[in-house]
């Protein structure tokens, strides 16, 4: 076994103080690893909480139990409960992020949005600039919009960015929410491609894809979510 | 001349001794004591309403009365002269008042009360300076509240005074400041001079007379004793510098003192006499005395 | 679980920089601050959120030893490797480092500036203050200072009141970081600004922070500033801390009651 993410009794539960304190039991004692050059693909419904799994293992949403625990620099750290500084160093180094959603950063160049996971980790402005290039390259991103902040770009540039800052550096886990979504089939090939290299360089992935093609060109296993969430998905009154 | 200076004059019996009160000259000689103990340290005392407004150089009158003994003989000089209006005054006041002797040569006080020079004749031990001084306090220009200038002293939180030298720099090339140029008073607090011309501040250093500065409106008063450094503020790259003229004194000559610009008529020619008009009078009196001898 | 005791060997090695125990001050029930604690690691940028009165700017002053509080303890490590106790030590003390090791970036730049002389002598300050009596040396760090913050060195004889309010806050962050300061507190650092000029000061503080390493409190109550900037928040109300995180975490999925209804009354644009 060469696990680099696993996952143990993962739950997840929001609770609504704004809405008369409904809890959502939206994950139950979900329990999964992932190997290193390995695709684990997340199935279900809308609704079934894929998104919130991978938001919940980056730490963006706080778990209510369970472990996650992630190969982090040839040691094993765990995420729930963790100090934050422990989880961005994790983030930082290990744990990668990519969605279709670029939050956009007011006035920042492209180029330097891309190039930020790279700095993050002390790598020199020309190497980081070198690797943005290439990638913004590949994604189809026309040279003459590096230097424009991507706040006013189209939706699909605006993933392509999101994307080619995600494949920045290499990370040994990766989360990706849907990264193929709504983009042409040219460019869809494209991320494809950058996602079976990172596979190849020995990343574990763990994915959401709506397209078939693009879950059936990358996924090794797949999760399904439908049964256990949705099924019994309750709404419990705290107050 | 002689009418003026010399004259042992009568004092007025209405009078205590020197104006002031016993127990008020106490109580200066006791802030006097703490600032000459603590040099550049600025010691508040309850000043008292002289006969003179503010800015005339009350503090510096307190200050004197409190030190003046019987056979003190006391100089007043503004400006370097002993012949302006508040030179006269005050000497004349304290002539009446305490009925000490009074002079116009420097090396015959014991006492000299100043109001913007120090004396270009050298001063011995047995002599005391008294400064009249505006505004006591040197951080005043760029912190206006007592409580946090204070705090700035007590903790020797002196950055700002430089601020102002940088300006100068910036602004005309040089350090512009020519008069109440700061200086550090035994490596410790800085200190305003009162509005000496900055010619005269190196005469603050190592002096072996007492100077005493007092403050009439800020009620603040502080000392630098005998032998104590006095140094002036300044950055390695632009050092401190006097001023110096290019002409000499039109009476006498000198080459060396402190010279006053004077237009002597309506086509603005311009004339360079001394500031002190005792050391440029003793000066030509010497000279005449050297051409009467030949 | 076991995993979780053993963090990172180079994490563990590393010292808080500023450690916060149980501080308090209260200016009546509830109206102040009380029993705070957080550590600060280097390189690290902790916001503090909440709405106006709930006791934030009372935090910043006794966190940058301004005031001192009812009780509790803040120790922060020297750049010599000593610790020091924030509130036994002398203000002689507490000054120096506020104009060495520390800077601290006032909402309004009047109150950080020195508004009647130019800005070269405005960053030049604390570097006199440290004993640099070389005029050129000066000069040339403010003409990098103003470089470094986007502002043409032409302008350094200038005086700050001729320079806009964006541009008066970056000479404020320039005037702080001339001393190569290790934490800075900032205290709505973007408040008066409008919205571009606001993006901008952000990317440069962004910049700076990762590149100089700086450690940095700031206290906003704007949320997409704390998002932009801070790793970490902290959520105050009336007084307390109600709520601490990372700033993802805390704004994508707040758990208390308050810090809930903080980030959905947030308009978005």
């Amino acid at each position: 076994m060469n696990n680099l993410i696993e996952v143990t009794e993962l739950s997840k539960t929001f609770t609504l103080h704004q809405q008369h304190g409904i809890v959502l039991k939206v994950l139950r004692n979900l329990s999964f690893s992932v190997e290193a050059g390995e695709c684990l693909v997340l199935m279900g419904n809308s609704g079934a909480g894929k998104s919130t799994l991978l938001r919940t293992l980056y730490g963006n949403y706080l778990a209510a139990g369970g472990s996650i625990r992630v190969r982090h620099q040839q040691q094993w750290v765990e995420l729930v409960g963790g100090a934050p500084l422990q989880v961005l160093d994790v983030r930082r180094q290990t744990l990668g992020y990519v969605s279709q959603f670029l939050r956009v950063i007011p006035r920042v160049a492209t180029l330097d949005v891309v190039m930020e996971p790279a700095l993050a980790r002390g790598w020199g402005k020309e190497a980081a600039k070198a690797r943005a290039s290439e990638l913004l390259t590949r994604l189809n991103i026309p040279q003459t919009l590096w230097q424009l902040a991507p706040g006013t770009f189209s939706g699909g540039e605006q993933q392509r960015v999101n994307i080619a800052r995600g494949f920045m550096v290499d990370w040994p886990v990766m989360l990706l929410d849907e990264p193929t979504a709504s983009l042409d089939e040219r460019n869809q090939r494209v991320v494809l491609e950058l996602i079976n290299e990172a596979k190849a360089a020995g990343s574990a992935l763990i994915a959401i894809f709506h397209d078939r093609h693009a879950r059936e060109a990358v996924a090794d296993r797949y999760l399904d979510m439908q049964a256990p969430c949705t099924a019994d998905q309750e709404f419990v009154y705290a107050g | 001349m002689t009418s003026l200076h010399n004259a042992q004059q009568q004092a007025d019996s209405g009078y205590n001794f020197a104006y002031l009160d016993e127990q008020s000259k106490r109580m200066i000689r006791r802030g006097l004591l703490k600032a000459v103990a603590i040099p550049g340290y600025q010691v508040p005392f309850a000043g008292r309403e002289m006969p003179l407004p503010y800015g005339w150089g009350t503090g510096g009158m307190q200050l004197t009365a409190a030190i003046l003994g019987r056979d003190d003989v006391l100089k007043v000089i503004d400006q370097g002269a002993d012949d302006t209006t508040n030179a006269v005054s005050i000497r004349r006041f304290f002539g009446r008042t305490a009925g000490v002797a009074t002079t116009l040569r420097t090396p015959e006080a014991t006492v000299i009360q100043t109001r913007h020079r120090i004396p270009e004749t050298p001063l011995s031990a047995d002599q005391i300076m008294v400064y009249q001084v505006p505004i006591p306090e040197p951080l005043r220009f760029i912190e206006p509240s007592e409580s946090e200038t204070r705090t700035m002293h007590a903790l020797g939180d002196y950055g700002v005074m430089h601020v102002k030298l940088y300006e100068d720099i910036a602004t005309f090339g040089h350090i512009a400041t020519s008069y109440a140029y700061p200086v550090t008073v035994d490596d410790n607090y800085v200190m305003d001079p009162s509005p000496i011309p900055k010619f005269d501040n190196p005469k603050l250093h190592m002096s072996p007379a007492l100077m005493l500065f007092g403050a009439g409106r800020e009620k603040r008063l502080y000392a630098v004793p005998p032998y104590t450094r006095v140094e002036s503020l300044d950055f390695e790259d632009h050092p401190f510098e006097v001023q110096s003229w290019e002409h000499n004194c039109a009476i006498c000559g000198s080459a060396d003192s402190y010279l006053d610009e004077l237009i002597v008529d309506d086509a603005g020619s311009k004339q360079f006499v001394c500031s002190d008009t005792d050391y440029c009078l003793q000066r030509r009196d010497q000279q005449l005395s050297g051409e009467g001898a030949q | 679980m076991t995993a979780a005791v053993r963090v990172n060997r180079e994490l563990a090695a590393l010292e808080p920089l500023f450690s916060v125990n149980n501080v308090s001050k209260l200016y009546g029930p509830d109206k102040g601050c009380q029993q705070v604690s957080f550590d600060l690691y280097p390189g690290e940028v902790l916001g503090i959120v909440g709405e106006s009165g709930s006791g934030k700017s009372t935090l910043l002053s006794l966190l940058a030893g301004r005031c001192l509080p009812d009780e509790g303890q803040i120790s922060y490590l020297r750049e010599d490797g000593q610790l020091l106790d924030l509130y036994a030590s002398s203000e002689a003390q507490r000054r120096t480092l506020l104009r060495t090791e520390w800077g601290f970036v006032e909402q309004n730049p009047r109150d950080g500036l020195r508004m009647g002389v130019s800005a070269g002598a405005n960053i030049g300050e604390r570097l006199m203050a440290q004993g640099v009596r070389n005029y050129g040396e000066l000069r040339g760090a403010g003409i990098s200072w103003l470089k470094q913050v986007e502002i043409d060195p032409q302008r350094i004889d200038d005086l700050p009141r001729t320079f806009s309010g964006g541009m008066q806050q970056r000479l404020q962050i320039a005037r702080n970081l001339v001393s190569s300061p290790r934490l800075i507190f900032m205290d709505e650092p973007t408040g008066g600004l409008d919205v571009s000029v606001q993006a901008r000061l952000l990317d440069l503080l962004r910049g700076l922070v990762r590149e100089l390493g700086l450690a940095v409190v700031i206290v906003t109550h704007d949320l997409a500033v704390a998002r932009l900037l801070a790793d970490r928040l902290l959520v105050m109300r009336n007084s307390r801390v109600v709520e601490s995180g990372l700033t993802d975490q805390i704004l994508d999925d707040p758990q208390h009651p308050y810090t809930q209804l903080l980030v959905s009354s947030v308009l978005q644009p």
